[in-house]
């Protein structure tokens, strides 16, 4: 780390912040710029203007025009996209008042929008940007078999609408024992009921499309309009995914055999013994947001691994990593951490930064605007003053849209 | 794993015995903790302990060495973890607030899968508690982190023999329940006072009585617990997180004498000055965002360099709180309280001696120095790296984790069988161990 580079983005920071609101043209200049979808530039520039990347190249190629703001780091990545979280919607006092992340009335909700729950001005939001995460896939909580639908939101804007990407992104579902309901005349308390109610839902909301679809343009004919049901029809046509949080092989199977009879697009989270059905993963083309590497190996983590996120990666299935969700302390982690603990374990550097960025970007589908330093793409930045992944590293800027929403020493 | 069935049988009907051959350390970098870094340095052990620590060209071997190659590696203590919940042991239930006479001797599992997982993270010895949901939840046990078969073989002992340990207690909004839980900060306190002021009441007629039985009054296993509070034999851990209720602590101890290390302690940084002044240990956490509860709302990572600022970096440690966070995840800590701020000497000694003193075990463990216990761990570089990993684990001269061994290697890394406990050596039937 360089002392002086870091006092320089730490004075510039302090500039920059008093009127950060806007976006600016900005010159950023890194020893080492990491394009993610491109070589490593050293001693690069990337340059912005309207909160878009205009260009970017080594700095003996590329001259920024006279007068730009700037701000310099050893370490230029493209801003974090933490793939899965409840941020926003789980908050940080853990009160009450302020956890949206899972209503307990039924089972099967996905009714329920993240976009109607999610608090842009939550503390655990700035929290994570200071790391370097400027985009964040929240939503419902894994804790009902469909507890809601999730959201893509930028982690800046003083209102859900500033801080939107996609306000609908998936439909949350899970397996297992945070699914599962306990005592007399409670549902679901088997895997097997578990999976018995997915799938009425499923053929009930397959019906309701059936019957729309036959109706036509005739009004008179058509079913009464069904919150639960259409929410299904979204991922039955496939408009969103269905994300299935399921962590022991049984239940990793049972999401994918679901799939195949409905045909909706799976995504799968957490995947705590992917490494024992890998082959039937990479058959079913199916990408996986990893559970945090730090998540306690309790319950159904009892198996889990370190080395998970480095045998999907040998087994070329597309991955992400998630903070997750977190009942206690601490309330949420930190994308950034957990990918350090893999990349430390069999990973490397260079495929975990691409599960934060680039990869994360493609599994939820916004790879056009974020995850990578191109042109045309969104001014989304971290900086760091050494080797992100370095436990004693600092994130000295964060940079969204073009905006400057963090500068100083995380 | 393979074992050779006399050989099973052998370290079965043994305890694990210590090599009798001194074993020597060679070339590797040293952390004694208690002393500057020797880059090219020695470290010899024998009978389980510590023989001689010093640089390569001025360290004699002694006759018989055996030497183990380091080069390249890093040697430093084991770490010290004075606040740990591995074992699956409950201490006091739910029948009442104060429970001293409850022993967590009597509730942990010895095989429990997370005191190999604190092993593959480099922790040597542990202060295994029961919870905060108590403003007093029994007697805490102090564990030095072997491979053996009972809880009595992992204790460390009183000079009078019986298992180490503290007194577990807590304050804030964790202890605060229906009653006959307490319901205010209030309550919390004048329950705590009342029930100091009836263990000075029982030492004063025990000292009363003097060696004349009769007058003794009744055995009291709750006031005898307390009363080794009171003499300072059992230091009181004190789950604390709001700065009142750390000063309340302070003022309680000050109070009635007792011997106290905070624990936790999210609003340090609010009060370093009071905690400074009272020369109070703190074993700090670090986690990863703060709140989760209400108490823990402005936890900070800067808490340990406010202290060392302050000139009490000996006051500073660390715990994992295990489950909170994780063993294998300990040295992590120190680091990010180094990415706060706070100096790596201290980060270190954070990690060993500091918590070995508020253990009472500072003469035995923290650090390496000639005649101190053998516990040291092996890394392959800087401890504060994330890339860095714990190769080998020694306790008492035995080594009890090494990452080349697939069955070590699973609890450092997780995989199938993990979470599982540890089992035995099923003598006899066979050569496969059975777990």
């Amino acid at each position: 780390m360089s002392a002086l580079i870091c006092l320089g983005a730490r004075a510039c920071g302090v500039f920059v912040l008093a009127a950060s609101v806007i976006a600016q043209d900005l010159a950023v200049f890194g020893k080492r710029v990491h394009t993610v979808s491109g070589a490593v530039i050293e001693n690069g520039v990337v340059l912005v203007k309207g909160g878009k990347i205009v260009a970017l190249g080594p700095m003996t190629e590329l001259e920024p025009p006279i007068g730009m703001r700037t701000l310099t780091a050893d370490v230029v990545t493209p801003g974090l996209i933490d793939a899965h979280c409840v941020i926003g919607l789980a908050g940080y006092l853990n009160q009450p008042q302020d956890q949206d992340q899972h209503d307990p009335a039924a089972p099967i909700q996905p009714e329920l929008r993240a976009l109607d729950a999610y608090n842009a001005r939550e503390r655990l939001i700035e929290w994570v940007r200071e790391f370097g995460v400027t985009t964040i896939h929240t939503g419902h909580a894994p804790l009902a078999l469909i507890s809601g639908d999730t959201l893509i939101a930028k982690t800046r804007g003083d209102t859900v609408d500033e801080a939107v990407l996609v306000p609908r992104a998936m439909v949350a579902a899970t397996l297992g024992s945070d699914s599962r309901a306990e005592g007399k005349g409670k549902s679901p308390g088997t895997a097997g009921k578990q999976l018995a109610l997915l799938r009425e839902a499923l053929i009930g909301a397959d019906e309701h499309r059936r019957t729309l679809a036959a109706a036509g343009d005739d009004a008179t004919k058509r079913p009464d309009r069904d919150l639960r049901k259409e929410a299904l029809v979204d991922v039955l046509e496939g408009r969103v995914p269905l994300l299935v949080t399921a962590h022991r092989h049984q239940d990793i199977s049972s999401a994918l055999r679901l799939a195949r009879e409905f045909g909706f697009k799976l995504v799968l989270d957490g995947a705590a013994e992917a490494y024992v059905v890998l082959d039937e993963l990479s058959a079913a083309h199916v990408p996986v947001i990893a559970h945090p590497p730090m998540a306690r190996f309790v319950e159904d983590l009892q198996n889990a691994s370190r080395t998970t996120p480095k045998q999907l990666f040998d087994a070329k299935i597309p991955f992400a990593f998630q903070s997750g969700y977190e009942s206690y302390v601490p309330k949420t982690r930190v994308v950034l951490y957990e990918a350090a603990i893999a990349a430390a374990h069999g990973l490397g550097r260079d495929a975990a930064l691409r599960a934060i960025t680039l990869d994360a970007a493609r599994v939820l589908g916004i790879d056009a605007r974020v995850g990578s330093l191109e042109v045309g793409k969104d001014a989304d930045f971290a900086l760091y003053d050494g080797d992100p992944f370095e436990y004693t590293t600092h994130c000295v800027a964060t940079v969204i849209d073009g905006v400057v929403v963090f500068a100083g020493l995380r | 794993m393979k074992l050779v069935p006399w050989l099973c049988v052998f370290a079965w009907a043994l305890p694990v015995l210590a090599q009798d051959r001194p074993l020597a350390f060679v070339g590797a970098r040293i952390l004694p903790i208690a002393a500057p870094a020797i880059d090219d340095g020695v470290l010899v052990i024998e009978k389980g302990r510590i023989v001689a620590v010093g640089a390569r060209a001025s360290t004699v071997l002694p006759a018989n060495t055996e030497r183990v190659d380091v080069v390249g590696k890093t040697l430093m203590p084991g770490l010290v973890d004075t606040h740990s919940h591995v074992g699956g042991g409950w201490g006091a239930d739910a029948s009442a607030p104060i429970q001293p006479s409850v022993r967590m001797l009597d509730a942990v599992d010895c095989r429990d899968s997370g005191l190999q997982r604190a092993q593959a993270g480099g922790i040597t010895t542990l202060n295994v508690m029961s919870g905060s949901g108590h403003l007093l939840s029994g007697q805490t046990i102090y564990l030095k982190n072997r491979d053996v078969g009972t809880i009595e073989e992992l204790c460390y002992r009183f000079a009078d023999g019986s298992p180490m340990g503290g007194m577990k207690m807590a304050n804030g909004t964790n202890s605060q329940q229906e009653p006959p839980f307490p319901g205010t900060r209030g309550k919390s306190a004048a329950l705590v006072r009342e029930a100091f002021v009836a263990a000075e009441e029982y030492r004063r007629k025990l000292a009363a009585a003097g060696d004349d039985a009769s007058k003794r009054p009744p055995r009291d296993l709750a006031n005898e617990a307390l009363v080794e509070v009171l003499e300072g034999k059992r230091i009181v851990h004190h789950h604390t997180h709001r700065h009142d209720d750390v000063l309340t602590v302070l003022r309680l101890a000050k109070e009635f004498g007792f011997r106290v290390v905070l624990h936790h302690v999210s609003d340090a940084w609010k009060v370093a000055d009071e905690i400074v002044a009272a020369k109070a240990s703190c074993s700090l956490i670090v986690v990863d965002t703060p709140g989760g509860k209400l108490e823990a709302m402005d936890v900070d990572a800067r808490s340990a360099s406010e202290l060392e600022k302050r000139g009490a970096r000996e006051l500073v440690a660390f715990h994992t709180d295990d489950w909170i966070t994780d063993g294998r995840l300990f040295l992590r800590m120190a680091a990010l309280a180094v990415r706060a701020g706070l100096s790596r000497e201290t980060a270190l000694a954070g990690l060993t001696l500091n918590p070995a003193r508020m253990l009472d075990l500072g003469d035995r463990v923290g650090s390496l120095e000639r005649g101190k216990d053998a516990d040291f761990i092996v890394l392959d570089g800087d401890p504060l790296s994330v890339y860095t990993r714990v190769e080998q684990t020694w306790v008492a001269g035995e080594k009890v984790f090494d990452y080349a061994n697939p069955q070590d290697r699973l609890w450092a890394e997780g995989g199938w069988g993990a979470g599982q406990a540890r089992g035995g050596a099923l003598c006899c039937l066979g050569e496969e161990e059975v777990r």
